[in-house]
């Protein structure tokens, strides 16, 4: 259905900044370079033959321990949902980041619209993007400590900001 | 409880004018507020309990109803807005979040708003029907009633009211 | 965005705007009085009962200069919970995404993780229009209510009480067919968890009508109100630019102009089979955002009265035994049922590795499910596109240069729903 977006892409980054495409279950997507991020997601925008005006969403996925997933790749995935209202296409693009410096481009330049999504990446995974006008926690408060959706956080670990006196009516 | 301090009948005829004149302070975060405004829309009206006006200022109210989950970010707000609340004053926990945290057990909600205020008279229900809620209020005005709100027993204590020793709270007791 | 400044000039007379105090009144002896920005902090708990959201606005006088808008205060961990949740424990918590319509929210749901398996083509017909019916009720009801409340908070009380007199009807057939008023968590992965009776179809079919009068008393007292018009009319404006950039869609991002409805571009159930408009408005403003979901409450009220009368007869749920639990007859009599329902409720149901995106129209716009599955009864992953997150987003674009009077109606119209939001 949106193969045509997987072919523009195959046909204009030939240099290996496409990593693998692939389709499955009525959905596209392809793996990106780290380092190729923003000027594939630009293009993507651009091409008149994708057009991809719309921005869906932006998350996170921490695959560390993930048994369907090789153990040599990068922990986090950054994955970017895509959609055109012209073309009525979608795309889901991957990039690999891994643990020792999870960082990737911002895409703000591209989309206005994902500078809240990619606090929230940073917020809940610890994802930074280098470029980010305003990179500071949005779901949880600033004294938390740690990236809570990541797997090795534990679930029910809270970190209480005020508590009342115990046993007593105040 | 069932504990009576001595209640002169212009302290009864006071508790009964409060009962039937709550400002309610509605802190309402999460889904119970759907469940709130149904009961204080035209058919399970709580208007007819004195209470339908909400006063959106903790300055003018003296009940703080808790409607939703309180997440621990929201801990200092709510405390905030307690502490400037002047006394009598009650609190009413509506809906299991708000009384016990509800089925979410996780970094990010407080296990119940009874951590930051204490609580009164928890409704539980998720949310909790609009019948429920009125109940839950007719068990808080026998409270009021009684004189056995949480800020009541202390605006009694010290005054010097005649308070069973379990009422006062621990770091107030003298004695050997 | 929209130059503030004159948004009204075309209302107010001049006089005002010395009273005001405006520096471009030229024929005024205004002396230049020293001014500092006023630090202002709306929330978290206001009187908007629209979710907790905390506004901390620089204003110099009543306009407000920038704006920055802090949620996270409903923050459950929605994905966390799902993590340790097999993938119908998830609906309970899928209820309190937008729970202002949860149907919707449950049968987005539902649908991708349906995908996931590969049975989203074998569903019953029955279960696609129940599916439709009642998530059209879902979302008359969500628009209901934002428009009540939002009416309150500009001072229309007989408005809200208006709107939640019928939203009132909606919420007893709800309760009939699946025995919650809101937290409805009615469909299950293949279906629905109780039928609809033929009875249910009649009492919804003479509701209606009476919806339809509300909603022309709601007009009449709103559409060509003076001081509703004023407070709405090129207010809080969203281009259709920044629609795109930000991803806002639903009666939001319809009311920029953007035409885009996941029910007609990409039509799911049977959606497909309806005769129904969808709204688009021009300007982008609060009023186009009101004007918009009153027409979508007229249009969903079209789809249910096409849809009861046609509904198939076929069963509720389907009939694969590795997703459906066998019936209590059987469990309670053989062992192999009793076994498989074990396995099912214990277990969760074995969804094959994989990823998906699934979309749906919800109350807000287009709510999507991004679910990673690893083979387990648990996801991997379950990750909720909120449509009300870019919205409230391109709040802190829209909202300097308005008054603070004007951060009412917008942030109402905006429909932010705390528990969709902050997830």
């Amino acid at each position: 259905m949106a193969q045509i977006v997987l072919d523009r892409l195959t046909a204009q980054f030939s240099g290996g900044e496409i990593i693998e495409v692939g389709s499955s279950r009525g959905n596209e997507w392809a793996r990106i370079k780290r380092e190729a991020w923003v000027t594939v997601c630009k293009f993507l925008r651009d091409d008149p033959a994708t057009k991809m005006d719309m921005f869906i969403d932006l998350t996170a996925v921490d695959r560390m321990g993930l048994r369907t997933f090789p153990e040599d790749a990068p922990r986090f995935d950054v994955v970017l949902h895509l959609y055109s209202v012209g073309h009525k296409h979608r795309v889901r693009l991957y990039c690999g980041v891994p643990e020792e410096d999870p960082s990737v481009d911002t895409l703000v330049s591209v989309w206005e619209g994902v500078n809240w999504f990619e606090r929230e990446a940073y917020d809940l995974y610890g994802v930074r993007f280098k470029g980010h006008p305003d990179l500071r926690r949005i779901l949880m408060y600033p004294e938390f400590v740690g990236h809570p959706l990541r797997k090795d956080y534990p679930k029910e670990k809270r970190q209480p900001l005020v508590r009342r006196q115990a046993g007593t009516r105040e | 409880m069932g504990f009576e301090f001595h209640t002169t009948s212009l302290q009864a005829a006071v508790n009964w004018a409060r009962k039937w004149s709550l400002f309610q302070y509605p802190f309402v975060t999460a889904c119970c507020g759907m469940e709130f405004m149904s009961v204080a829309a035209s058919k399970y009206d709580i208007a007819r309990f004195g209470a339908e006006f909400p006063r959106f200022s903790p300055r003018q109210a003296d009940l703080l109803i808790i409607v939703g989950t309180i997440t621990e970010r929201q801990g200092p707000a709510l405390r905030r807005i307690y502490d400037q609340m002047c006394e009598p004053k009650w609190v009413v926990a509506f809906g299991v979040c708000a009384s016990t945290g509800g089925f979410y057990q996780n970094y990010g909600t407080m296990p119940g708003a009874d951590q930051v205020v204490p609580v009164d008279v928890y409704i539980p229900g998720c949310p909790p029907r609009p019948e429920q809620v009125l109940d839950g209020l007719m068990l808080l005005q026998d409270r009021i009633q009684k004189g056995e709100g949480h800020s009541q027993i202390t605006i009694a204590a010290e005054r010097g009211y005649d308070v069973p020793i379990a009422a006062i709270r621990p770091k107030e007791l003298k004695g050997p | 965005m929209s130059d503030s400044n004159d948004h009204d000039s075309h209302l107010v007379p001049p006089t005002r705007r010395v009273v005001l105090g405006f520096k471009d009144a030229e024929d005024l002896d205004v002396p230049d009085l020293p001014t500092e920005p006023l630090p202002l902090n709306m929330g978290p708990s206001h009187p908007a009962m629209h979710g907790t959201v905390r506004m901390v606005l620089e204003v110099e006088g009543e306009k407000i200069s920038t704006a920055d808008i802090q949620i996270g205060y409903l923050h459950r961990c929605f994905e966390k919970e799902s993590e340790a949740a097999t993938y119908t424990q998830i609906f309970p918590y899928t209820d309190r995404l937008n729970y202002i319509s949860p149907m919707l929210n449950n049968i987005g749901y539902a649908m991708a993780v349906e995908k996931l398996l590969g049975i989203s083509d074998e569903l019953p017909e029955r279960v696609k229009y129940i599916r439709v019916i009642v998530g059209e009720l879902a979302r008359i009801s969500d628009h209901l209510t934002c428009l009540g409340a939002s009416a309150m908070e500009l001072g229309a009380f007989t408005v809200f009480l208006y709107a939640l007199k019928a939203r009132e009807w909606l919420f007893e057939l709800l309760e009939e067919i699946c025995g919650a008023r809101l937290t409805v968590s009615y469909m299950r992965i293949g279906g629905v968890a109780a039928d609809m009776t033929e009875e249910w179809g009649a009492q919804l079919l003479a509701v209606l009508p009476r919806v339809r009068e509300v909603m022309s008393d709601i007009s009449k007292l709103l559409d060509r109100n003076r001081i509703f018009r004023d407070r709405m009319d090129g207010i809080g404006i969203i281009t259709k630019e920044d629609a795109l950039a930000y991803g806002i869609t639903g009666p939001v991002g319809r009311s920029t102009g953007l035409a885009y409805d996941v029910r007609k571009d990409h039509p799911y159930l049977v959606y497909d089979r309806f005769d129904f408009d969808v709204p688009v408005g021009s300007v982008g403003d609060n009023f186009d955002r009101y004007a918009v979901r009153v027409e979508e409450i007229l249009q969903s009220m079209r789809i249910i009265e096409q849809a009861v009368p046609t509904i198939p007869a076929g069963r509720f749920m389907h009939p694969d035994p590795r997703v459906t639990l066998p019936p209590k007859s059987e469990t309670y009599n053989s062992i192999e049922a009793m076994i498989a329902h074990f396995k099912l409720i214990m277990d969760g149901i074995h969804v094959p590795p994989g990823e998906i995106y699934s979309f749906t129209e919800a109350g807000n716009g287009e709510l999507g499910f991004y679910i990673v599955a690893d083979g387990t009864g648990r996801p991997w992953k379950c990750r909720v596109r909120p449509p009300c997150f870019p919205a409230t987003a391109v709040l802190g674009k829209v909202l300097p240069g308005l008054f603070i009077a004007d951060v009412v109606p917008t942030f109402g119209m905006i429909n932010m729903i705390g528990g969709e939001c902050d997830r």
